[in-house]
């Protein structure tokens, strides 16, 4: 691994996504606009917006990466940058550490807007502080950046790597216990969600926007989302193969 | 220089190298001539070790081939280019100069050698198909590699750019880098010091240009090559 090289990725991603403004200012807008409609939608039931509107600010980022790495680690594989860089000297760790870098500061970028709009503009009032919320909010994103990074392998073309998007990240914030409570839930359902990395990223935030603080079982939520993020990292690497048939 | 001894690879279920063995000069440019399909790219491949072979060995440099310390002595460009189509063609070579730690100056001199001056600062998607095969081997040539592989890499090239990069891989090949590049247009030979004739996974020759003349008594490359074939199907055709 060398410094030298994984700053030279973060730098070389983010001058490709600065290529592309458009993106950036969906990244940016997308969210604030969903929590307006939200907002809107709750109208009658204000205190619902509050309950759920919080951690989504915390929950956005994890879908925005993980649809944004795969698609962008896709295009390595497909475009035979992937193969240059595994004959150049240059340690996998490098490129998902590169990776990560990018998509953190991105991620910093995405939450903070979100956040000065959902408690600015939109009335929004947690327990915990702003920046306990964007601070969970860039760990989603680093876990959504991996998991992208891994099932990146499985999709040999854009549209298969869209279709993931609905696939993996849906079910997970349906069970995740964002808009219905999990002890509500069929049994079974609730052993499936117990196997999601959401589920601890949402109970996490829940924490932090009901409580004020992660507490214990927050903290172990986030201990999770941190063991899954390095295990799907993990993964990720083993999917990056210098030799290929 | 570069060795191989019985080297075989299978890919999708099919036996495509079959246990071929051949050696590479160092300083020299060595042509790998054969039709679309004859197993150029997988050969090449090989030679890089990006690919998994199914039986024999290659040795580049004396090292077996794709070990770590190849990396950054083998050069390889694929016939696809392989570089970013969302950056420019300057912002491509400074990030994989960083990877491989050359200097800044490696970038101008890498642009000005494949003459892509005018489109530096170009997206590399809004170039022409030549010109940002250009640019994927101006990456190539960034570290000064002691071992060139080049798939391809004149095709689709006005004949002056053709003309200048086959001066360029002789300047390399007299400063001592050893290249192999392939083609599927025989009058491409002309320019190598020596070839590796392929067919069908297998390799039909390995001489100069002139050698290949005298032997088939045809001047022209295509046509000994033609001669070549029949010798070894025991004159069929």
């Amino acid at each position: 691994m060398s410094a030298r090289i994984t700053w030279a990725t973060a730098l070389r991603v983010l001058t490709q996504l600065r290529r592309d403004p458009r993106t950036i200012a969906l990244l940016l807008a997308v969210p604030p606009f969903l929590l307006t409609l939200l907002k809107g939608a709750y109208q009658q039931d204000p205190e619902t917006f509050q309950h759920v509107a919080g951690p989504l600010v915390g929950l956005f980022p994890f879908s925005t990466m993980f649809v944004v790495t795969s698609i962008t680690m896709l295009r390595e594989r497909t475009t035979g940058t992937l193969e240059r860089l595994m004959s150049l000297p240059l340690a996998k760790l490098d490129l998902l550490f590169g990776y990560g870098i990018a998509f953190a500061a991105l991620a910093v970028v995405q939450a903070s807007v979100t956040s000065a709009v959902a408690f600015g503009l939109l009335g929004l009032d947690v327990a915990g502080s702003t920046a306990a919320v964007v601070a969970l909010a860039v760990g989603n994103a680093l876990l959504g950046m991996s998991l992208g990074l891994f099932v990146s392998a499985f999709a040999r073309t854009e549209f298969q790597a869209v279709q993931f998007m609905p696939a993996i990240v849906f079910p997970q914030l349906l069970l995740c216990g964002l808009f219905v409570a999990r002890d509500q839930m069929a049994e079974v359902l609730q052993v499936i969600s117990d196997t999601m990395p959401l589920t601890y990223a949402f109970e996490a935030l829940n924490h932090v926007t009901t409580e004020g603080t992660l507490g214990p079982r927050g903290t172990l939520d986030v201990a999770v989302i941190s063991g899954a993020t390095v295990l799907l990292l993990a993964l990720g690497a083993a999917t990056l193969r210098r030799r290929t048939p | 220089m570069i060795e191989g001894r019985d080297l075989v690879v299978c890919r999708g279920g099919r036996e495509v190298l079959h246990g071929i063995d051949f050696e590479v000069a160092a300083g020299r440019v060595t042509g790998l001539l054969g039709p679309s399909g004859c197993g150029k790219t997988t050969l090449m491949r090989a030679i890089v070790g990006v690919q998994i072979v199914a039986g024999g060995r290659i040795a580049v440099l004396d090292q077996p081939a794709g070990s770590r310390e190849l990396r950054s002595r083998v050069g390889y460009v694929t016939q696809a280019p392989s570089v970013y189509g969302d950056l420019s063609v300057r912002e491509n070579l400074r990030y994989f100069a960083r990877v491989l730690g050359v200097g800044h100056e490696r970038i101008d001199a890498a642009i000005e050698t494949v003459a892509l001056g005018e489109q530096a600062d170009q997206v590399v998607s809004s170039l022409s198909g030549g010109q940002s095969a250009r640019a994927s081997l101006a990456t190539a040539l960034l570290g000064e590699p002691d071992v060139l592989v080049l798939d391809e890499p004149t095709v689709g090239l006005d004949p002056v750019l053709r003309r200048d990069l086959w001066a360029t891989f002789r300047s390399l090949a007299a400063a001592g880098t050893t290249l192999l590049v392939s083609s599927h247009v025989m009058e491409e030979a002309e320019h190598c010091d020596e070839l590796l004739l392929m067919r069908d996974g297998d390799l039909l020759a390995i001489e100069s240009p002139d050698a290949l003349r005298e032997r088939t008594g045809q001047h022209d490359l295509d046509e000994a090559f033609l001669a070549l074939i029949e010798e070894r199907e025991g004159g069929g055709a």
